[in-house]
């Protein structure tokens, strides 16, 4: 599904990430691990796109198209989706004008009608259900006023609106309680396919649980230094990260 | 990458204004320049009463006496007043058989519309034929100095109704026309107002009866065509005891490398108990993406809420024209009559807008709501002005005024100039004022989303005016959200 290969990038000239290699197949959750700085959320921007940040070198291949040629809002149409560390508020635009010019510029991109107002509102009350996100937000204005937690379950909304085959989840866990924490879970783990892949990017072993990932990586320094099965993050819980920069020779 | 953007940015720059076509159609343009002699052709073309004249030309003589105003937040050109021509009529390209009939509607002859006035408008939207009319609506058209057509007045006749151009309200109703004609923006008022009085062409009158609610909503259609030319029309509304209308302008003009001056004057009297909604939605050619061009809107408009419990609402979408200078004003006298400004000023490239209200609250029990919300792209200039004034005899007026100001990027300016005047210690006025921009994050958020710059941004302005939108009537509310984005085309990137 997504490979890349030797991806070098840059923000305002510093080089963050120094050579990534990564090969999600579909159907696999991937976890990224790594202290604050690592290049954790850089990866994610570079790849859906963020114009902040340069590539200097490599190449990130998705289902077989060169992903780094495309726009943001083709890698979204492509499939990729990004869960916001933090996502940004938008006042005045309602959730309900916001999904559909997002959901049609999709179908658009795919060849297919808009949706009509009346099967739109219908998904809307069905997506909703998967993480228990109330009317009244999806009323309201793109996460204006929402509290930690109901921004990122919406996050979680949208990504279920959205049927992205690739995700990325960008410390989605940070400021939630452990309710919130389950409810964002199980809705990601009822959106999985085999057909679809994601990363996880996380400090925590909290969420790991929930979303039993397949594979482990640990990002230092804008390398990926150690990839391992799920008993690496548990390992990580334990003991943090020295032992691996030690193992590394970091 | 960048390079496409600004390409995609003169591509969108260059072809955005779909309006800027010009009609070959013969139309009577006098020499240009302006003297008594020129006020006195006006006059003898229109056919008018000597009182009439007599109005012109004492407007006249003021304005020789008056300088134009600089207080405005504008850079305006240098404007050359014997160089613009002060009455320009398309003329039918059929001439009526026998002799021509005095005043009828210019443009129409015995055989009906001439086909290019007629295609003219149906390319603007604006259908001529009734039975192709907006659902609901009658129209006043008007082009250049004169108006062309005035659909559904046999209906609106019926209830007492009175929707023509004011030429011919001036032939027909004359003591309506002479006893308001004036009375709420006089013509010493401003160098504009005085000018308009002196060589104003043409314009709607409408007189809704006592009692009766309006069935239609009622418009006027303000083309300018002919070159060369300026557009000085009058608008007078009366609204009588217990009656309702909601009127609606809208504005176009082709594209020209010249500035064309557009001063209008529109007054508006509301009795006991009555209530007008006039809807605004100018989108006169803003000039190119370089500055060059565009119409100078220079603008009166005032209403007098003269009964008891008379109500006045101004709404405006304003996102054409060089320069925008005007402030749709409201005078209370009537007790407890409320007023309303709700207003959204796009500005995008160089364009300069100065606008905002007055409200003069004079009555007791007087209220007046502000809502402005500016937008300024590109490197224009966009100014709220207003001013809330409440005299001692305005026993517990309120006033609450909001000023919102949204910036795209970083070149444009948002200013507010906020007048306060008060001299009743029970008034309660309230203003509020923001200022925000869209950011970076929010629109790469809607990019992550699958939703490009370009409508991220336009849903993002609709949603900031939303407020204002909803005052318009259905159908003006979906064109001015339309007009919004296609404004703002090319302003981000």
């Amino acid at each position: 599904m997504l490979q890349i290969n030797n991806l070098h990038a840059t923000i305002n000239g510093k080089e963050i990430l120094k050579g990534i290699n990564l090969t999600v197949k579909d159907g696999e959750v991937h976890a990224i691990m790594g202290l604050n700085g690592a290049g954790k959320s850089t990866l994610s921007n570079v790849i859906v796109g963020h114009p902040a940040y340069e590539v200097t070198q490599g190449e990130i291949i998705f289902n077989g198209k060169d992903l780094l040629k495309m726009s943001p809002e083709e890698r979204a149409h492509e499939g990729i989706f990004l869960s916001f560390q933090q996502p940004v508020e938008i006042p005045g635009v309602s959730m309900v004008n916001f999904m559909r010019a997002a959901l049609n510029a999709k179908r658009q991109y795919l060849g297919l009608e808009p949706l009509n107002a009346g099967d739109f509102l219908k998904l809307m009350r069905e997506k909703r259900k998967i993480v228990e996100l109330d009317s009244r937000l999806t009323s309201r204005s793109v996460n204006e006023g929402f509290s930690g937690g109901e921004k990122k379950r919406n996050e979680i909304f949208q990504m279920a609106m959205l049927e992205p085959t690739f995700s990325i989840l960008d410390e989605t866990d940070s400021g939630l309680d452990v309710d919130a924490l389950r409810i964002v879970a199980e809705g990601f783990n009822k959106l999985r396919t085999p057909q679809t892949s994601a990363i996880v990017i996380t400090h925590y072993q909290r969420l790991l649980d929930y979303l039993m990932p397949d594979i482990i990586h640990v990002l230092i320094g804008g390398m990926i230094v150690k990839t391992g099965g799920p008993e690496l993050a548990q390992e990580i819980e334990n003991r943090g990260f020295d032992w691996i920069k030690e193992e590394v020779g970091l | 990458m960048m390079e496409e953007k600004n390409g995609f940015v003169r591509e969108v720059a260059e072809k955005k204004y779909e309006y800027g076509f010009t009609t070959n159609v013969e139309t009577e343009v006098i020499d240009k320049g302006l003297s008594e002699d020129v006020v006195r052709l006006i006059s003898k073309k229109k056919g008018e009463p000597d009182w009439l004249l007599d109005f012109r030309l004492k407007a006249f003589r003021h304005w020789l006496t008056m300088e134009e105003p600089t207080w405005g937040h504008l850079k305006m050109p240098k404007i050359d007043y014997q160089e613009i021509s002060y009455y320009a009529a398309p003329t039918p390209s059929k001439p009526p058989r026998g002799e021509a009939s005095g005043h009828s509607p210019s443009g129409e002859t015995e055989g009906g519309l001439d086909p290019k006035l007629v295609e003219t408008f149906d390319k603007l939207g604006i259908p001529l034929e009734e039975r192709l009319a907006l659902s609901g609506t009658a129209v006043d058209a008007v082009m250049d100095s004169v108006s062309v057509k005035t659909t559904f007045r046999e209906k609106l006749k019926e209830k007492g109704i009175i929707f023509c151009s004011i030429s011919e309200a001036v032939k027909e109703h004359p003591d309506l026309v002479r006893e308001y004609l004036g009375s709420v923006v006089p013509y010493k008022d401003n160098f504009f107002a005085a000018l308009n009085s002196a060589v104003f062409s043409d314009g709607s009158f409408v007189y809704i009866p006592k009692g009766i609610r309006c069935p239609m909503e009622l418009s006027t259609y303000f083309r300018i065509n002919a070159r060369g030319t300026g557009q000085f029309e009058r608008t007078l509304i009366v609204c009588d005891d217990d009656a309702y209308v909601s009127y609606l302008e809208g504005c176009t003009a082709p594209m020209r490398d010249e500035n064309q001056l557009h001063a209008a004057i529109v007054e508006i009297v509301v009795k006991e108990n009555a209530e007008v909604k006039y809807s605004t939605v100018q989108n006169w050619y803003p000039g190119d993406k370089d500055g060059k061009g565009g119409v100078l809107n220079l603008v009166t408009k005032r209403g007098h809420l003269r009964g008891r419990n008379s109500r006045l609402s101004w709404t405006q979408v304003e996102t054409g024209s060089a320069i925008t200078w005007k402030y749709p004003s409201c005078v209370l006298s009537g007790e407890g009559s409320q007023a309303e400004f709700y207003s959204v000023a796009l500005t995008n490239n160089f364009q300069q807008a100065d606008t905002g209200t007055k409200m003069i609250h004079i009555g007791k029990n007087t209220k007046s709501t502000i809502i402005s919300k500016g937008i300024s792209a590109g490197k224009s200039q966009n100014a709220y002005r207003g001013l809330v004034k409440v005299a001692s005899t305005a026993e517990n007026a309120r006033n609450y005024s909001s000023c919102d100001s949204l910036l795209l990027g970083s070149q444009c300016g948002a200013h507010t100039f906020p007048y306060m005047d008060v001299h009743n210690d029970t008034a309660v006025v309230e203003h509020e004022a923001t200022t925000s921009k869209i950011s970076e994050d929010q629109l790469f958020y809607c990019n992550q989303r699958g939703i490009n710059t370009e409508e991220a941004v336009s849903l993002i302005v609709n949603g900031y005016a939303k407020e204002v939108i909803n005052k318009l009537p259905m159908e003006f509310a979906v064109e001015a959200q339309k007009l919004l984005g296609v404004s703002l085309e090319g302003s981000v990137g």
